[in-house]
């Protein structure tokens, strides 16, 4: 049939053109890859090195610099940011560390589904434990004293029919190693009365100096809320509305924390919170800020903030926390910083 | 090759008596629109896969900023099937239909790279859905309307185990793509796009189209997929009637009873990992093991329908799903757990994704079949969606178990009752026999 042939001929034509564009976008996308590997003129230096969480006067973060290190935990001199870094041969997706404890969070696609992990890290970086996540790594944070790290995933169990996406958040007790799998099992105080839900979700958990006490974000029927916790109690009680991934001072008077500023939209606005009279002070930082934000000092907070023009790229910024001044970049190429 | 050789069989060879068929009865543009199918599931499926990561590690996304609008597409692509599903009676081309579905959501995967924020990404993934929902029905309608009913279950298993095996290896695709460049999401992305595409070219090329007049056609197609008398375009009026078809009706009320007592999968998988402690890091693959079943027993379930008839093999099906609530609410936590709550999950996709469809063949008109099967979809998609917020609010509630223990009596009464309308239904099928229903045997 020459109709048939025909058919055939045009299939066999656009297997080959489309297998053709297919295997350039992956060729050009492994180049980009490969070339990101690779250090390029005017980056900052980075060397290989030893980090570790032990020099108080040091800020360490994931390098995001084009280069061999790149994804590394490095560090820096925190009185002069833009010096050389050193890196280690750590690579985390997120990190944090205090007090001699780190938590790294790792991502890697495996064959079937990307494999996560969480590791608990000690002074000298090496891992202690390891953890399974069971989703794509969102926050790490570890508590001032060192002994409580927590992390936040993006859990998406994809089904037959329907997409399904929720956080899972997780605190671990590194004295004990005993591990809370999910905080949704913590009862729950919303507005004085308890509350129990199924579309309960947490994420961004920041520790106070007490070892007991810790903020996080709620999130319930489309609305979140700023929670303050008791590890031991297994309770949280919501203070007020519109605070996502708060961070508290190292005083432990003021969260830090973005207000999304316009409901339904990713568009947020660094705010930073005064625990004892709920007063909200918007920060110089007019940009949108997606990001638990920490705090270099009593007075100012350093967040991430995408390399302007480059997808999946990142700078670190810091402005002051009174709402004054302006911001200012702190380290280009950088990420999850974590000043010791 | 096999497909395409079969593909341009004229429509007589299909007979069992065929010489290369493994399986008689599965006609060409049954294979050709499971090629469609599983092709188009490779790219959807890749995208799926990576979706979560792209969103968090690329473009920075707060996690829930998503979730929330997954409901309302639900919503609308049931509602985009009914109207596909008439448009496609109405203009009596079931290809043209399908075609402009599988073309608008092949669109969609090179637009995502340009979704940088909620909104666009929410429009772009709308507009997939909005594809989904005009393709189904008619899609469905072709396998339907080239199928002798005789043989209408196996031809929907076979469709959906292609579907499943492209559900399946979509993900490997994608993780294959990740790995050869870190990071290539837009290279996911454009792989994905071009992979539906090719399913569109195979479409256009392989599945018959609309029988025009002797005269004009070139193309051939063969067992004419489309209305083959010339009867004038289908008004919404007279797809109205099908409302009265006393058994249509009834099949749809009770796809839609058993679906409000369906939990969503979602729901399934978290108490089963809740229940049998199942590691967070293998909490992803558990909807492979309901699909590796699904497509081990589509075509047998498919098969038996045909054989004993497929409400029976719809409501065993049901049946199965309760077993597995039931394990999993008081099953004691084996090991074995896991893959039996599993493997009846997807027995009860097996014996109902395509059975249902199949049992329509019977009881709806050619010439209105696509409104049908989009009707019986949207009755069941919408009323699994209900189930899906009565049971999120019943766990509020009450918890987790009960609202499952809950869903577990919820389902055994509407089993009862579906059992019940969907038996005599059966029996009066003889003497009741319709002009439409000359094609089969049964």
């Amino acid at each position: 049939m020459t109709s048939l042939r025909r058919r055939l001929l045009v299939l066999v034509a656009a297997v080959l053109a489309l297998a053709g564009v297919a295997t350039g976008m992956v060729l050009h996308a492994a180049d980009r890859a490969e070339r990101a590997d690779r250090p390029r003129p005017g980056d900052p230096a980075v060397v290989a090195g030893k980090v570790t969480l032990r020099h108080a006067d040091r800020l360490v973060f994931v390098n995001g610099a084009a280069g061999p290190y790149r994804k590394a935990v490095a560090s820096v001199p925190s009185a002069a940011p833009g010096d050389g870094r050193v890196a280690s041969d750590l690579e985390c997706v997120r990190f944090h560390a205090a007090a001699g404890t780190g938590v790294c969070l790792q991502s890697d696609p495996g064959v079937l589904k990307q494999s996560n992990r969480a590791l608990l890290l000690d002074s000298d970086l090496r891992t202690q434990r390891t953890f399974a996540l069971a989703g794509t790594p969102s926050r790490a944070r570890v508590s001032p004293s060192g002994r409580f790290a927590a992390w936040t995933v993006f859990v998406s169990g994809e089904s037959y029919a329907s997409a399904f996406f929720s956080t899972r958040t997780s605190i671990l007790d590194t004295r004990t190693m005993r591990l809370i799998p999910s905080l949704e099992t913590f009862s729950i105080v919303l507005d004085g009365k308890p509350y129990r839900a199924a579309d309960v979700n947490f994420w961004g958990v920041t520790f106070a100096t007490d070892d007991d006490t810790f903020y996080a974000t709620l999130n319930t029927a489309d609305t979140t809320y700023l929670v303050r916790g008791s590890v031991s109690g297994r309770s949280v009680t919501t203070l007020t509305e519109n605070v996502e991934c708060p961070s508290l001072s190292p005083d432990g008077t003021r969260v830090v924390y973005k207000k999304r500023v316009l409901s339904r939209t990713n568009l947020w606005r660094e705010h930073v919170l005064d625990l004892r009279s709920l007063r909200e002070t918007p920060l110089a930082e007019r940009r949108s800020v997606d990001d638990q934000a920490t705090w270099l000092d009593d007075d100012t907070v350093v967040y991430a903030l995408p390399t302007n023009g480059e997808v999946g790229s990142s700078d670190l910024w810091s402005v002051p926390a009174d709402g004054t001044g302006s911001p200012r970049r702190l380290i280009t190429g950088a990420s999850s910083p974590a000043p010791l | 090759m096999y497909l395409t050789d079969r593909s341009a069989a004229p429509a007589a060879d299909t007979g069992p008596g065929r010489r290369r068929g493994p399986r008689p009865g599965v006609t060409p543009v049954v294979l050709a629109l499971g090629t469609v199918s599983l092709i188009t599931d490779i790219s959807s499926e890749m995208v799926t896969a990576v979706l979560p990561l792209y969103l968090v590690t690329t473009l920075g996304f707060s996690p829930l900023a998503f979730g929330t609008l997954d409901g309302v597409y639900n919503g609308v692509s049931a509602l985009v099937q009914l109207t596909g599903g008439h448009l496609a009676d109405r203009m009596r081309d079931h290809k043209l239909l399908a075609g402009l579905g599988y073309g608008l959501s092949a669109l969609c995967k090179p637009l995502l790279l340009f979704a940088g924020g909620i909104g666009t990404l929410g429009a772009v993934l709308a507009l997939d859905r909005t594809g989904k929902g005009l393709r189904t029905a008619p899609r469905d309608a072709m396998i339907s309307l080239s199928t002798p009913t005789a043989h209408q279950g196996r031809a929907f298993g076979v469709h959906r185990a292609m579907d499943t095996t492209g559900a399946m290896l979509g993900p490997l695709a994608a993780f294959l793509v990740l790995g050869a460049a870190s990071d290539g999401y837009d290279a996911v992305f454009g792989v994905s796009a071009c992979v539906a595409a090719l399913g569109v070219i195979v479409l256009v090329l392989f599945v018959p189209g609309r029988r025009r007049d002797p005269s004009t056609d070139t193309t051939g197609g063969p067992s004419g997929a489309g209305a083959s008398e010339a009867r004038p375009p289908v008004r919404v009026r007279e797809a109205l009637v099908l409302l009265r078809l006393p058994r249509l009706r009834a099949l749809t009320c009770c796809a839609a009873l058993l679906g409000l007592t369906t939990v969503s999968d979602a729901f399934v998988y978290l108490l089963l990992q809740r229940r049998a402690g199942v590691g967070e890091e293998w909490f992803a693959l558990l909807p492979l093991g309901t699909a590796a079943m699904f497509l081990l027993l589509a075509v047998p379930a498919g098969a038996l329908a045909d054989r004993i008839g497929r409400n029976i093999v719809f409501l065993a099906g049901h049946l199965g799903l309760l077993t597995a609530y039931a394990l999993v609410l008081w099953a004691p936590a084996t090991p074995l757990l896991v893959p039996l709550v599993l493997a009846l999950h997807g027995t009860f996709y097996a014996a109902t994704d395509g059975v249902l469809p199949a049992a329509l063949a019977g009881i709806v008109p050619e010439h209105v079949r696509a409104s049908g099967l989009a009707l019986v979809g949207t009755s069941q998609a919408l009323a699994r969606f209900c189930c899906s917020l009565g049971f999120g609010a019943a766990w509020t509630m009450w918890g987790d178990g009960p609202a499952l223990a809950g869903a577990a009596i919820g389902l055994l009464c509407c089993a009862t009752v579906a059992g019940l309308v969907l038996r005599p239904a059966r029996r009066i099928r003889r003497p009741r026999s319709r002009p439409d229903e000359r094609q089969g045997p049964l």
